[in-house]
């Protein structure tokens, strides 16, 4: 068993916790004594933060639409047919057709690079996320 | 844009030492509870609490004083606030000359306040609003906190300036435990909106009109960029001239967190190609052409920034399950078959970039970060220490700038075809459009239905019980849900949260949102009232 510090991935306090992993699952969350937010305190969300992580739902395959219904497919062929898709509509129909939503729960380097991705490889500043919802 | 950044003045940790928290529109015991704590800490240490909110939240049956304002009246009350501080010449006169612009106009529109006029237009009475004033006003160290209940409205924009103004009129910004704190509702709010993930800026918040800052950036990427600002979430998801062909969604549920549902899943599923990445089959990747399974924050590594502009560092605790790929991963592959290789090794090259490009992240190289606990912005560099409160000696603009604000209606007022005022929020089991918490046995077991808050005289009028179920209209569509009977709400205000993809209240919602900041007016919103068999 080993205990690996990270963030909450809820609210905007930014809590540091320990996510509790035996045998590559995670089985627990706890609150740091230390960190300088959440200083031995958790909400319910931070002490459960974790039970979503090893859900049965959880996205196993690429999907993609094949007559009408998502099917499984490999990595390259979902990235295949994004790529494809996606130039032929700039193409078409230039690239302000192309809209972007980058994330409030990704990382500060994901939402870096999609920004980065729509500005300066589609050509658009069509690019947000849910900040005002 | 009044004081020049928009991200939180303090620290969190600076909360408990205030001598006044004034909190609006936030329910914090249940949204920030780390920020409902130190306000209780506060509140121990002898400070007084005032709670702006329609609603009687868990915060505002413990507040000294609770304006329980109609939706939507914030500037008319906090105009009376600052007429009534003119009045007993509670200005912050030295604080005003040396630091603001724009006083006398401000001042101006403050003599035509009539203090009892605009106590009945928000429905308290004006000896509450004066005494909140003078509470404000008095203490050395007052604080805001305010989050989507003040910017969710058509007047958003002016109803922050609005407050920017109450504390600058008082001098209470720029010090340690004194200032104004917008709450941030998901781990990385603040770090998307940094990270420049917005249509007319650039990482830092710098103009994608400005040339200059184009330049720089074109330089380190290469190619031309574009410079006319691009569409925001709304004008993509409401489209007016299907102008939107495709779309690339990271991590996001339009199709339950976006206002008047009908047509944004119309507008996703009428797209020519839709491709989602998220963990989940969400009710958005359900009418995409390609889903992408990404991982969760246990399993990549990288930085999110906090609400007190804390930038801290993930750390991979498990694998990725299944075959799940990081959205850097996914971009970067994107990327490359577009002809654009970004080869980065690891999120911290990726930071590397971002530290060389961006000033207000200048220092946040992740070694740094885990040798401590994060680092606040601005950070100019390896040296710079982190700041722990903003807008010490000068705003980010230069001086503050008063902007007076006129009351504005909202959209949709209560009558006789739609006679009660939906508001919308969140409750303390779940999270946003609820694809996590939901998934949670605990969330659920606590928290497993989607209930709506109506007042007693309101359940009685519609013969009503606990638990049963109702069902609300709206002009725009229509939505289900189990009534639970309690006093948090006013007579004629009904409470409906939107985590439950069974009960998707933002087919009810109105669209139109801020000029400025494009917040949908989520907080009102005329509905009608139906009883309905189980």
């Amino acid at each position: 068993m080993r205990d690996v510090m990270t963030i909450c991935c809820y609210c905007g306090c930014g809590c540091g916790l320990y996510l509790r992993v035996v045998n590559g699952r995670v089985v627990g969350s706890a609150p740091s004594r230390n960190h300088p937010v959440s200083k031995n305190n958790l909400c319910v969300k931070g002490w459960h933060a974790h039970e979503h992580i090893h859900s049965p739902q959880r996205l196993t395959s690429p999907l993609v639409r094949k007559d009408g219904r998502l099917v499984p497919a490999s990595w390259d062929e979902a990235l295949d047919r994004t790529a494809t898709a996606l130039k032929r509509i700039k193409d078409r129909y230039g690239p302000d057709a192309i809209g972007l939503l980058a994330s409030a729960k990704c990382t500060n380097e994901e939402n870096y690079l999609l920004q980065k991705f729509a500005r300066a490889v589609i050509g658009t500043n069509n690019i947000d996320h849910c900040a005002r919802l | 844009m009044t004081f020049g950044s928009g991200a939180m003045t303090n620290s969190i940790a600076e909360i408990e030492h205030a001598q006044v928290v004034l909190v609006s529109g936030s329910n914090t015991t249940e949204t920030h509870p780390q920020i409902a704590r130190r306000i209780y800490d506060a509140v121990d240490n002898g400070a007084k609490l005032i709670v702006i909110d329609p609603r009687r939240t868990q915060i505002a049956r413990h507040a000294h004083l609770h304006l329980q304002i109609r939706p939507g009246t914030d500037i008319p009350l906090l105009n009376a606030m600052m007429r009534s501080i003119l009045d007993e010449n509670l200005v912050d006169d030295l604080f005003i000359e040396m630091r603001t612009e724009n006083y006398f106009a401000m001042r101006d529109k403050l003599y035509q306040v009539d203090i009892s006029q605009a106590a009945t237009i928000c429905g308290v009475d004006a000896d509450s609003i004066r005494l909140a004033a003078r509470m404000y006003a008095r203490a050395q160290r007052s604080v805001i906190c305010y989050c989507l209940g003040v910017t969710q409205h058509v007047c958003g924009t002016d109803n922050v300036r609005s407050y920017a103004n109450l504390a600058m009129l008082t001098g209470h910004v720029e010090q340690e435990f004194t200032g104004v704190d917008p709450l941030r509702g998901q781990n990385n709010v603040q770090g998307a909106c940094d990270m420049g993930a917005l249509p007319a800026v650039l990482p830092g918040y710098m103009p994608v009109a400005d040339e200059t800052a184009r330049t720089k950036f074109q330089r380190a990427w290469g190619g031309k960029l574009p410079e006319k600002p691009g569409m925001t979430v709304l004008e993509m998801t409401h489209p007016a001239d299907g102008k939107v062909k495709a779309m690339y969604i990271m991590g996001e549920n339009p199709a339950v967190s976006d206002p008047d549902l009908s047509r944004v899943r119309h507008s996703l599923d009428h797209l020519e190609f839709l491709a989602v990445a998220d963990i989940f089959l969400t009710d958005t990747a359900r009418l995409a052409d390609v889903v992408f399974p990404a991982v969760t924050f246990a399993e990549k590594t990288g930085t999110i920034t906090s609400s007190e502009r804390r930038v801290q560092l993930l750390h991979k605790a498990i694998e990725p399950v299944a075959s799940a790929w990081p959205d850097d991963r996914i971009i970067m592959e994107l990327s490359r078959r577009l002809g654009y290789p970004m080869d980065y090794e690891s999120p911290a090259e990726i930071m590397e970039e971002i530290c060389m490009l961006t000033p207000i992240y200048g220092g946040m190289y992740h070694d740094r970060l885990d040798a401590e606990w994060g680092v606040q912005w601005p950070c100019a560099g390896r040296e710079h220490g982190s700041t722990q409160f903003l807008h010490k000696f000068s705003f980010a603009r230069g001086r503050g700038w008063f902007e007076p604000a006129e009351h504005q209606a909202p959209v949709e007022s209560a009558d006789a075809d739609f006679p009660y005022i939906l508001v919308t929020g969140r409750v303390y089991h779940h999270f946003h459009t609820g694809t996590m918490t939901r998934r949670s046995q605990l969330h659920n077991r606590e928290y497993s239905q989607s209930l709506i808050e109506i007042h007693p005289e309101d359940a009685e009028k519609l013969s009503v019980a606990e638990g049963e179920h109702v069902r609300l209209t709206s002009r725009r569509g229509d939505c289900a849900f189990i009534v639970t009977i309690t006093d948090r709400v006013s007579p004629g205000h009904v409470f409906a949260n939107f985590h439950f993809t069974e009960a998707p209240v933002n087919f009810l919602t109105v669209k139109q949102s801020d000029p400025v900041a494009k917040c949908p007016e989520y907080k009102v919103c005329a509905v009608r009232i139906e009883k309905v068999a189980a």
